[in-house]
Parts: structure tokens; sequence; C-alpha cells
């Protein structure tokens, strides 16, 4: 039997593709103002942003009235609760975008001290943990879920490699330290973007599996 | 709100003798768009759906204040025609209530009595009602089968069916659910909800989360008086009046 509450939730799905894909442009530009220093990209940025932090207002308003009036159970319950917390995470995500590019105005608007190969290395893993764990919730996919849930420490070392490279910059020429430091956070900003891919992964394996992954926590 | 509402009352009392059972009810209900009624035992509701197409006429000693204003026309006027005014404003009670005939002829009856003769038109219509009320690839091969062979949500469906034979602008539901199980309850629902593209729909419900699965506004009555009339999203989620809270959280009612 079709059910009304069906479409509802294909347009809580739509609205969340939306807000995910905005989330991704926004690294990618983030990083691309960065790499060609390019000041204007960040209005782009900004500007999405915007959408996205209504966006992430309207799913919460859709799935508070999704579960007022349908009652959900089972899976759609798991479902509305799932892309609740996944609209938060991504509105996160797009703050870190925003973090990166804030420090990436700092920096371009000093000399370039260090050709960048990490940093957009970091942001496309970051992009496509992000792509996966939404690939996974539309696609119901939990292996897929538990890939990107195993990326997160290959991010975690590239993150600790850019520390030690840098921290070598830094002791070899402190002239270089505030510029360091700033590609030491937007490592750090990416690194937190996984780990918010992450947990997007482990809400769509809660979704699809009825299990909780998180914390290493088995039952 | 959109221009003129389908149906409306304004300033309603009604009494049963001397009791006073619906006290200055004034609600407006918009065109299709499906409109709740909730509220504790006793509060009115289907006593207020009732005078919506005179169905408590009948009853003595009643009395009705007010009007109840159907496309801006007062139905208690006296030059109107209750039997016409039922046409425009069908109603499916609590328990399904075929008549003792045939599948076909349950719906056929309404429109024979109303003077149709052309078998082909007839047949074409209870086709066409059954599809709509959702049981035609059910039952069309048992067509000729009494209707008391139908389990209880198919025989509700037919009385859906045969109100809609008759192609009323308004239906009224009071407690379409209440004698059925969930399977054939999240069915009707379904179909109400696909009803109000065509009709305009007033039901009345005991159970509160169906009011909220299946209505656009809703009306909170208490001691037959509304308390609170909104949107439905708006009272499920944050109702203004503290009653409301109370009952539709269950800390009443």
């Amino acid at each position: 039997m079709e059910r009304h509450l069906d479409e509802e939730l294909q347009e809580l799905k739509e609205k969340l593709l939306m807000m995910a894909s905005m989330a991704e442009k926004n690294i990618s530009l983030s990083i691309q103002c960065l790499k060609e220093r390019k000041e204007e990209i960040a209005q782009d940025v900004y500007k999405n942003e915007e959408t996205i932090n209504f966006l992430d207002i309207e799913i919460d308003q859709i799935c508070m009235k999704l579960l007022a009036l349908h009652q959900p159970m089972a899976v759609d319950l798991r479902y509305i609760t799932s892309a609740l917390k996944i609209s938060s995470e991504l509105e996160r995500i797009a703050d870190q975008a925003v973090n990166i590019t804030d420090r990436s105005l700092v920096l371009i608007n000093s000399l370039p001290f260090k050709p960048l190969i990490d940093i957009p290395r970091m942001a496309s893993m970051a992009q496509s943990m992000l792509k996966d764990s939404i690939e996974s919730f539309i696609k119901k996919d939990a292996d897929l879920a538990r890939n990107v849930c195993w990326r997160d420490d290959d991010m975690d070392e590239m993150n600790d490699q850019i520390f030690r490279v840098l921290l070598t910059y830094m002791m070899q020429e402190p002239a270089s330290i505030k510029r360091a430091v700033g590609l030491m956070l937007i490592g750090r900003h990416l690194e937190r973007i996984a780990d918010h891919s992450t947990n997007i992964s482990e809400e769509v394996i809660y979704y699809v599996k009825g299990k909780s992954i998180k914390h290493h926590y088995t039952d | 709100m959109k221009n003129q509402p389908k149906i409306e009352a304004r300033n309603v009392n009604f009494y049963y003798g001397s009791q006073i059972a619906l006290k200055n009810i004034n609600i407006a209900c918009e065109e299709n768009k499906v409109t709740a009624l909730i509220g504790p035992s006793g509060c009115g509701k289907s006593t207020f759906i009732r005078t919506l197409n005179r169905m408590n006429d009948v009853i003595p000693g009643i009395k009705i204040e007010g009007d109840i204003l159907l496309e801006g026309e007062n139905i208690y006027h006296p030059k109107v025609d209750v039997a016409v005014l039922r046409k425009r404003v069908g109603m499916v009670f609590q328990k399904p209530n075929p008549f003792p005939k045939s599948i076909f002829n349950n719906i056929a009856y309404g429109l024979r009595i109303n003077g149709m003769r052309d078998k082909k038109k007839i047949e074409m219509i209870v086709e066409k009602s059954l599809k709509e009320a959702a049981l035609w690839d059910e039952i069309k091969d048992r067509m000729d089968e009494n209707a008391f062979s139908l389990s209880g949500g198919q025989q509700q469906r037919l009385c859906i069916a045969r109100a809609l034979a008759i192609k009323p602008e308004v239906i009224l539901f009071d407690e379409p659910c209440s004698a059925i199980d969930p399977v054939a309850t999240a069915k009707i629902e379904e179909l109400i909800h696909q009803l109000k593209e065509h009709y305009t729909v007033v039901i009345v419900t005991h159970n509160m989360q169906q009011a909220a699965r299946v209505s656009d506004f809703t009306a909170f009555m208490m001691l037959g008086e509304i308390v609170e009339y909104n949107k439905t999203d708006k009272i499920f989620t944050n109702p203004s009046n503290k009653l409301t809270e109370d009952y539709i959280t269950g800390r009443f009612g």
C-alpha cells in the first residue's frame, strides 16, 4: 500500500541531499580559495553557508512534524531520527568549511611559504568520505557506511603527518609560525569534517541495521 | 484563509432539551482540506458534526441556534430541502452499515432512488466509486455477493463508496475507524488523504494520532466548546492553549 508518509519522507531525503551537496561544495570552495589565492571565492562560501543553515532549520521542522503527526515506527522512526542527526552533522561540516575559509583569507594575504600538497589531498579525502556517507544513507548501504568509518583512521594519520611537517618548518623558520599554525588548523578542520562524516555513517548503520556502533559500542 | 470556507459554523449553540451541548461554536472548514475534531468523550464533537448535515433533526427536543453555512447558505433555512442537503453533505458512520443487499446494489441503490435508470451509467458510477474508495481491485469479481460477506474494513470502504456515488461536496466521517483493525484503519486513512483532492472532509475521531495523520486542520473541543482550532501541525507540535497541550500529551482525558 502506498502511504502519503512516503512522499514526505522523500521530501526530507531531497532536502538532506541538497544540504549535503552544498556542504561538499563549500569544502571544495574553501580549499580552492586557499590554493588559488582567490579572495572572492570566500563570498560564495559564506553565501552557501546561509542556505545550509536555513536547510538545517527546515529539516528540523520537517522531522518534528513527521514525528508528531505520523507517529512513525521501526525503520521509519530510525530514518527520521537519523535524518535529524545527519542534518546537524552536515551543518557542523559546513561550519568547518567556513572556518577553513576564514583561515585561508588570512593565509592568502601573507606570502606563500610551502607548496600545498597534503591539505588538498586531505580535503579530497574528506569530501569523498562525506559523499560516501550520504550515498550510504540514500542507498541504505551499511557496508559503504562502515568503509567510511575505517577511512577516518587514514585522515587522522594524514593530520598527524601534516602536523609533523609543519612543526619542522616552524622550528627551522620561526617567521613561518603564523602561517604554519594556520595550515595546521586547516588540517584540523578537515580532520573534523571526516569525524562528522564518520558520525553520519554510524547513523546510517543504525538506520539500516537498527544497531548502534557509536563509541565502538556493541551489544 | 482563501475566499469562502466550504462549510462554516457561526455562533452555534445546541441543546438536548434544556441541556446545552454546544456553546458558541465558530469554525470554518476550508474546501479540499481535512478538518478533524478531537476531544474527550462527551465534548460535543459528534453532536457538532451531525449538525453539519442536520442528522440531529430526528432527535426529539433538540434546539439549535446560530448558523451553519454551506458555501455561504444557511442549511437550517426553512426552505432548505434536507434530502438535497444530505446529498451534498454525505456521511460515513462509526460502524460500517451496508444495506443487506449485494455489493453492487449497495452503491446502485442511492443512484436509483435519485432517479437514475441508465444501467450502463449506473455500472460506470459503481465502478468509479469503488475505485475512488480503493476497494475495486479487491471485490471486482464479487459484485453480486452480499455486502456482509466483506470484512469490516472493506464494509467501511463500501460505505464510503456508497457516499461517493451520489457525488457529495462534503463528506463527514464520524469515527470511521473505531470498529476496524489497524491495517484496515491505515487503508481508510490513506483513502481520506486522497479524497480531499475532490472533496471537503470533516472527521470526528477519538484517536488523536489519527487526527494528526489525516487532517490539515484540527479543532480541540471540550465541554461543548472549541478550545483551539488551528493547523494540525501547529496543534500537535506547539499548541497555543494549555488545555490542548494537556489533552494531546495524555495528561487528562
